[in-house]
């Protein structure tokens, strides 16, 4: 491999070809997720008959990862590159090992394992079955299909397909601390994201006031409800905000892992929060079927 | 005859779930030939990752022809009623025939069954046959209702002989095309049942399970030969590298001795647990520097994979140094108070790991354990809070072991927390040292008690939280380690407990069930004691006396039952009758005061018993038990009763079986 490509080429070229192959292209989600399956273009899209393809990046925080930027490989907020097909096609793998040729892997000169992987997300009442692919023994894709969201068995199955950016350039460009990666010419991984790394973990496990927290995740919580409560006296469902309500489940479901995080969750009440934002969620995607098909639904 | 080749091509299977299905599919099919008569059967099965195939030979092409015999009006009915049933059938009044049944005489008509073709038969069988397989775990794919499998369905191949067998799944109809490795397939390739195999090979794809563990077997021999190097055999990790390739090839490679400075259990566990490598040992038994992984293609010219490989342990290696290195800073008694926040089963009222290590504290202590055993305890569980036991799960207890080592702990406490899992099945080992095992027991124990005092017993195949193991466990340290700790459970928990004693027993040591159940009906709280019963029983049994003995014991125990008589007053000599009655007394007496007097082995007092046995056989032979006079009566009864229980405190022989009954 000569000249491996930069971190944001590689993510041109990986959006490039979801573009070639029928995706909306969409920018990351302005609320803080854990993960890109959060995005209401993956969660509440996966929902229904309706067909759907897209792909984003998704910058992904998760408060209890970080290292305060001293740890090669780990960090607080990683970069996902989310793609989702649905439903998924049956050339689906066949597609996303043509995506790896596309960023520079000539497949013929590594070794590609696919290790059975099941993913579920309690507190998105969300599961499904597949597979993290391995690259020459680095776990460089989770492959999933969905099963069920927000407690729904879903019509449609679709793939998602998440890339660990991180990883994956730092395996092109062959450097061993992802902040050696090269962002572009002349800026360095490192350059563009340690003071966040640094500051965030600081935040996150120091300082972070847990009383404040905790209001926060009431006062969303409440307004999700409030919400959700709201939806079947609403005469016109078409325009009720399901959309804002739902912002109100991530923030809820942020602010658990920063409570997390911050070791303020005890044990007994660690099931119990968790359960809170599961039915906010699970509340959430029923709503949602009855708003986009009400006919399905009734 | 016919052969048949059956392949259903998938996404990868989770190599642990192939066998278990190839096997399930198997006698689906063969079921399936037997009970719709097509002769011959499955003559070989096979699977990789993406493909599980099946062949079969000898089929017939057909079905033979069969009879059905329709029965019609009684013959008294007579011709007009006969001719009104041939025409039913189709057929003129002479093609009828008589036939008798208990009846009577009936107008009958034997129909031919022609036989189907052995292609229709399969055709509306297979698709059914392949979807009833049994998977741990399924999802569908086509849409919501549609068929589940473990993976989606991609391909079909079914051909008998040179035909396909048509049918359908999820979309995708069965033909004559396979696919090849993922790398080196190309697409479709058209086979026969003659050349499939060939062409698979030709296509990347070693179809037989076992050239491919030959071909990871050998490659490591070639790696490493010339080299004073071994493997570490694993032969769980091989099976799962053999169901997880299509085309295995091993690569060695290296890392840094320095890493060597780390626990080798923390090496290896790295190696095979997360990156499926086989370690590699030196000629000294020591891990050397080097490591074996499996790929799932040909061959690594440039050596890129095995630098990415490399690569990968590099930063796993690292991180667990990086936990290490924090781990040792923190004492292992001071994050005893994180243990709060760690829990071991949210169902209890005090569900934390902390709750756990005071009761487990508190156990070893009522066990009788020592001042090693309670630091022990106090420290058993504190690794949970490590970082290389969060990222390593498999290692806790031994990473415990290591850092009590590591600051500074005697040998005995860090064996006992390092060995505190074990023995995790039958073939391991207990732990080594006294303290281990009560801190093993204990554990176990504590988790028993606590789980089936919260209803979470386990049911049929359900045991989510691993009770049978650790009772099995407890079974296996009280009966080696010779401990004569009393194994005193009530309830649910004894049932439990005696069901693992009596596997123990039988199906681990191999004692005989009657001699495991004589002994058990005669008490099982310490085992030890259980074990030299056994072997006592078992000796004496081949002696001349002891098996009529048993069968008398069974007649007693039988009349006893009948009476429904329980013993209430010591027998009256002088009620006794002369003879055989006052004999079998006094030889009871007798045999009862020599055990008492001096203290002989469990075999000596059981050849005492048996030497009673002509008295016995006497006393039934001349005595009546049911005599007319009632305090004579209860007299004999007394006297059996007494003969019963005071002679079964080592086993009851009534639950002997007996060859004569």
């Amino acid at each position: 491999m000569t000249h491996p490509p930069s971190f944001q080429r590689t993510l041109f070229r990986l959006k490039e070809y979801w573009d070639q192959r029928g995706c909306i292209i969409q920018e990351p989600y302005d609320v803080e997720v854990g993960a890109g399956t959060m995005c209401p273009e993956t969660f509440l899209r996966v929902l229904g008959a309706a067909p759907y393809r897209v792909a984003y990046v998704q910058p992904s925080r998760r408060p209890a990862d970080g290292r305060y930027g001293e740890n090669p490989n780990r960090l607080y907020k990683h970069q996902q590159l989310q793609v989702i097909l649905k439903p998924a096609p049956a050339d689906i793998i066949a597609q996303y090992l043509g995506s790896l040729e596309a960023i520079g892997i000539d497949l013929r000169q590594h070794d590609i394992k696919f290790e059975e992987d099941n993913w579920e997300a309690p507190t998105l009442g969300a599961w499904g079955v597949g597979w993290q692919v391995m690259l020459d023994g680095l776990e460089i894709t989770q492959f999933t299909y969905f099963q069920q969201c927000g407690g729904v068995d879903l019509d449609l199955v679709p793939a998602e397909i998440t890339y660990g950016l991180e990883r994956l350039v730092a395996f092109l460009q062959g450097v061993e601390s992802v902040y050696d990666i090269e962002w572009t010419a002349g800026f360095r991984y490192r350059d563009v994201r340690l003071l966040d790394e640094q500051q965030f973990s600081v935040y996150n496990f120091e300082m972070a006031d847990v009383g404040a927290l905790w209001q926060m995740f009431n006062l969303h919580e409440a307004e999700c409800q409030r919400l959700l409560g709201a939806f079947e006296k609403y005469p016109d469902k078409a325009r009720f905000p399901l959309l804002p309500a739902y912002d109100q489940v991530l923030k809820c479901s942020h602010l658990f892992n920063l409570l997390d995080s911050r070791g303020a969750i005890s044990v007994t009440e660690r099931v119990a929060v968790i359960a809170r934002v599961r039915k906010l969620a699970v509340g959430l995607a029923h709503l949602w079927m009855a708003q986009t098909s009400p006919e399905a639904a009734a | 005859m016919s052969r048949f080749l059956l392949e259903i091509g998938t996404e990868e299977i989770p190599d642990w779930m192939i066998v278990p299905a190839l096997n399930q599919l198997q006698n689906h099919f063969q079921t399936f030939v037997d009970q719709n008569s097509l002769g011959g059967g499955v003559s070989r099965t096979e699977a990789t990752p993406r493909r599980l195939v099946l062949m079969a030979e000898d089929l017939l092409a057909r079905q033979a022809d069969s009879d059905e015999l329709l029965l019609g009006p009684p013959k008294s009915a007579g011709a007009g009623a006969a001719a009104g049933f041939a025409r039913k059938m189709g057929v003129s009044a002479d093609a009828l025939t008589l036939e008798t049944t208990p009846k009577g005489e009936y107008f009958a008509f034997r129909k031919v069954v022609p036989g189907r073709p052995a292609a229709d038969v399969l055709a509306g069988a297979l698709a059914e046959m392949i979807l009833k397989i049994q998977w741990p775990k399924t999802m569908y794919w086509t849409a919501r209702g549609g068929p589940r499998f473990i993976r989606p369905i991609r391909w079909l191949v079914a051909l008998l002989d040179d035909a396909i067998v048509d049918f359908e799944i999820a979309g995708v109809r069965s033909g004559k095309s396979t696919f090849g490795h993922r790398l080196y397939g190309g697409g479709a390739l058209a086979v026969t049942i003659d050349t499939y195999e060939t062409v698979l090979g030709e296509h990347g794809v070693i179809l037989a399970a076992d050239e491919r563990r030959r071909r990871i077997e050998s490659g490591i021999a070639d790696l490493l030969e010339g080299r004073p190097l071994r493997i570490q055999p694993d032969p769980v990790l091989l099976e799962t590298l053999v169901y997880l390739t299509e085309l295995p090839t091993p690569i060695l490679g290296s890392f840094d001795p320095e890493y060597l400075s780390l626990p080798e259990e923390v090496l290896s566990t790295v190696m095979r647990a997360h990156q499926k490598y086989f370690s590699v040992k030196r000629g000294d038994g020591q891990l050397a520097p080097h490591f074996i992984a499996v790929m799932n293609t040909g061959a690594d010219p440039e050596g890129l994979v095995r630098h990415g490989n490399e690569r990968v342990l590099r930063a796993r290696f690292n991180d667990a140094r990086f936990f290490w290195e924090q781990d040792v800073k923190r004492p292992l008694e001071e994050r005893l108070e994180d243990l709060k926040h760690v829990t071991f089963q949210a169902a209890l009222a005090a569900p934390t790991y902390y709750d756990k290590t005071l009761r487990i504290e508190a156990l070893v202590a009522e066990l009788g354990g020592g001042a090693q055993a309670l630091r022990a305890a106090r420290l058993s569980k504190s690794d949970l809070t490590t970082g290389m036991v969060k990222e390593f799960t498999e290692l806790q207890g031994v990473m415990g072991g290591l850092y009590a080592r590591h600051q500074g702990e005697t040998e005995e406490v860090w064996r006992a927390v390092y060995d505190q899992y074990r023995p995790a099945s039958m073939e391991e080992a207990i732990p080594g040292t006294r303290a281990g095992q009560m801190l093993s027991l204990a554990d176990k124990l504590d988790t028993l008690r606590e789980c089936f005092r919260a209803g979470l017993i386990p049911s049929g195949s359900k045991d989510p939280f691993a009770l049978r193991r650790a009772a099995q466990g407890v079974v296996k340290i009280l009966a080696e380690g010779e401990l004569l700790l009393p194994l005193a459970e009530t309830g649910a928990l004894e049932e439990f407990f005696l069901d693992r004693v009596k596997y123990y027993f039988r199906d681990v040591l191999g004692y005989k069930y009657d001699e495991v159940n004589a002994v058990l009906a005669s008490g099982w709280e310490r085992l030890p004691d259980v074990k030299l019963r056994l072997d006592a029983v078992r000796e004496v049994r081949e002696t001349e006396n002891f098996e009529p003995l048993a069968a008398s014991f069974k007649r007693i125990r039988n009349i006893l039952k009948q009476a429904e008589f329980t013993a209430g007053a010591p027998v009256e000599a002088a009620l006794l009758e002369e003879g055989a009655e006052r004999n079998l007394f006094a030889q009871a007496t007798g045999v009862r005061e020599a055990i008492a007097a001096a203290p002989v082995g469990y075999g000596q007092a059981l050849e005492a018993i048996a030497s009673l046995r002509p008295a016995v056989d006497q006393f039934f032979d001349k005595v009546l038990v049911n005599s007319q006079d009632a305090r004579v009566r209860a007299n004999r009864l007394t006297l059996l009763s007494n003969l019963y229980t005071e002679f079964s405190t080592i086993a009851d022989f009534s639950e002997i079986v007996t060859t004569k009954g």
